[in-house]
């Protein structure tokens, strides 16, 4: 039976990025910048994760499967730690993500903009989201919230579409 | 000696804090959470159920670093499922019936605009891990508040009638509002200690946010001064708690054991 000693941090990695998010199935939990680091001690690998939104009800799917992995894999001596000392945002996705997304039909995050002056701007950012499916500018937002704690509902008035946008946050 | 018994104080004073904290959070998601499958229109019946699932996760995280602090080996679910109300330090504000849509918005403004001036000061806490969660709670909290105040606008500056129901929701609820700021020796203990946020501070430009929104809105905003009711932080509630923790660990207290693997 293949003990943790077997496998280096790399391979640790390969196997996190087969571990996908259950409600946005394109996106590994390395893209989405949940796993934020992987240590190997003596025997113990430990994965280290960061929640995303407080409330999401992925996040225990997500360490469920995490486990699953490491345990088919062979790896019993472990542990996953959730750790709030850095907080997650969208800004660490990478471009190749953002492009899975768009394929995938959900318009990606740009970049977060500081928010210092919250009170200020509350009307909210004036950013405009381009349309997934036919790249117009003509979209309106329709809700903050959607079906999922990560993205809010907009309308694409050229191509009549809804679509949802993943959230800069 | 003397040292040991200020440890001890500040640590039954963090716990008790923390435990302010997330029975506000809790509660009031529970409360948002019965808006699921009868909001208005789709998109508030996703909104409401997004915003009580975050104050739900909010309460998760709070209550495990409680049980942590407390260090006797609880679990989060023991202080959900396992206290009477009297244990619960919730403010009344959040625990009183969700009442209309009206009602709902004029408190979800309320709480998300206090919570928004708390959350900020408390990004400055002396304490690693609860500053992480803080932080992360905080960018949703701007959320909640920019939804909750264009419903004012919305409701206020709308037709005759939805004006007429968020007034009255308003005034009704103005008398919960004065706890919010009510501080006691848990809260200077922290204080001292730079881990806990002086509601003081902001109580004026928390109240210049209310009443300039609510001007917007052409609504009339209530007398300051009136009374106020009080005590909730010592476990004293309405009838109402009592039956909303009926409902949320009958479960739970029916099958102490059962498990969901």
């Amino acid at each position: 039976m293949a003990t943790a000693t077997t496998y280096n941090k790399d391979e640790i990695w390969d196997l996190l990025s087969e571990v996908k998010d259950p409600e946005i199935p394109v996106l590994s939990i390395i893209e989405l910048g949940i796993a934020r680091e992987v240590t190997i001690d003596e025997n113990k690998v430990t994965v280290r994760i960061t929640p995303t939104y407080s409330g999401c009800p992925a996040m225990n799917a997500i360490e469920k499967e995490i486990e699953k992995t490491l345990r088919v894999n062979g790896i019993q001596n472990f542990e996953v730690i959730k750790d709030f000392s850095e907080t997650w945002t969208t800004d660490w996705m990478p471009e190749e993500a953002k492009k899975k997304l768009k394929e995938y039909g959900i318009a990606p995050p740009g970049r977060t903009e500081k928010d210092d002056d919250f009170l200020k701007n509350i009307k909210g950012s004036s950013r405009v989201i381009p349309c997934p499916y036919c790249d117009s500018t003509n979209t309106e937002l329709q809700s903050e919230f959607g079906s999922t704690a990560c993205k809010s509902q907009y309308y694409c008035h050229d191509c009549d579409e809804p679509f949802e946008h993943f959230k800069c946050i | 000696m003397s040292t040991a018994t200020k440890e001890l104080t500040k640590q039954e004073a963090l716990f008790e804090y923390l435990i302010r904290l997330a029975d506000d959070r809790l509660i009031l998601g529970h409360r948002l959470s019965e808006w699921c499958g009868h909001g208005p229109i789709l998109e508030e019946d996703i909104a409401l159920a997004n915003i009580s699932l975050d104050y739900i996760g909010h309460a998760a995280n709070l209550y495990e670093y409680a049980v942590e602090i407390e260090g006797k080996g609880r679990h989060r679910d023991d202080l959900v499922y396992f206290r009477n109300d009297p244990e619960y330090k919730n403010l009344k504000l959040v625990e009183l019936p969700k009442g209309d849509f009206g009602f709902t918005i004029a408190r979800q403004f309320l709480f998300s605009s206090y919570s928004y001036y708390l959350y900020q000061l408390l990004s400055d806490i002396e304490d690693e891990q609860f500053r992480g969660m803080v932080e992360k709670h905080f960018k949703e909290v701007k959320y909640h508040l920019r939804h909750s105040r264009e419903w004012v606008l919305r409701l206020g500056d709308g037709t005759e009638e939805s004006h007429e129901r968020i007034q009255d929701a308003f005034d009704d609820i103005w008398t919960y509002v004065g706890e919010m700021f009510h501080q006691d020796d848990i809260d200077e203990v922290l204080q001292d200690e730079g881990l806990a946020a002086d509601t003081a501070s902001f109580k004026s430009d928390w109240k210049d946010l209310v009443a300039d929104t609510l001007k917007e809105a052409t609504l009339e905003v209530p007398d300051w001064d009136q009374f106020m009711v009080e005590g909730s932080r010592q476990g004293l509630h309405t009838e109402h708690l009592g039956h909303l923790l009926a409902e949320m660990q009958h479960l739970r207290r029916s099958y102490p054991d059962a498990d969901w693997e």
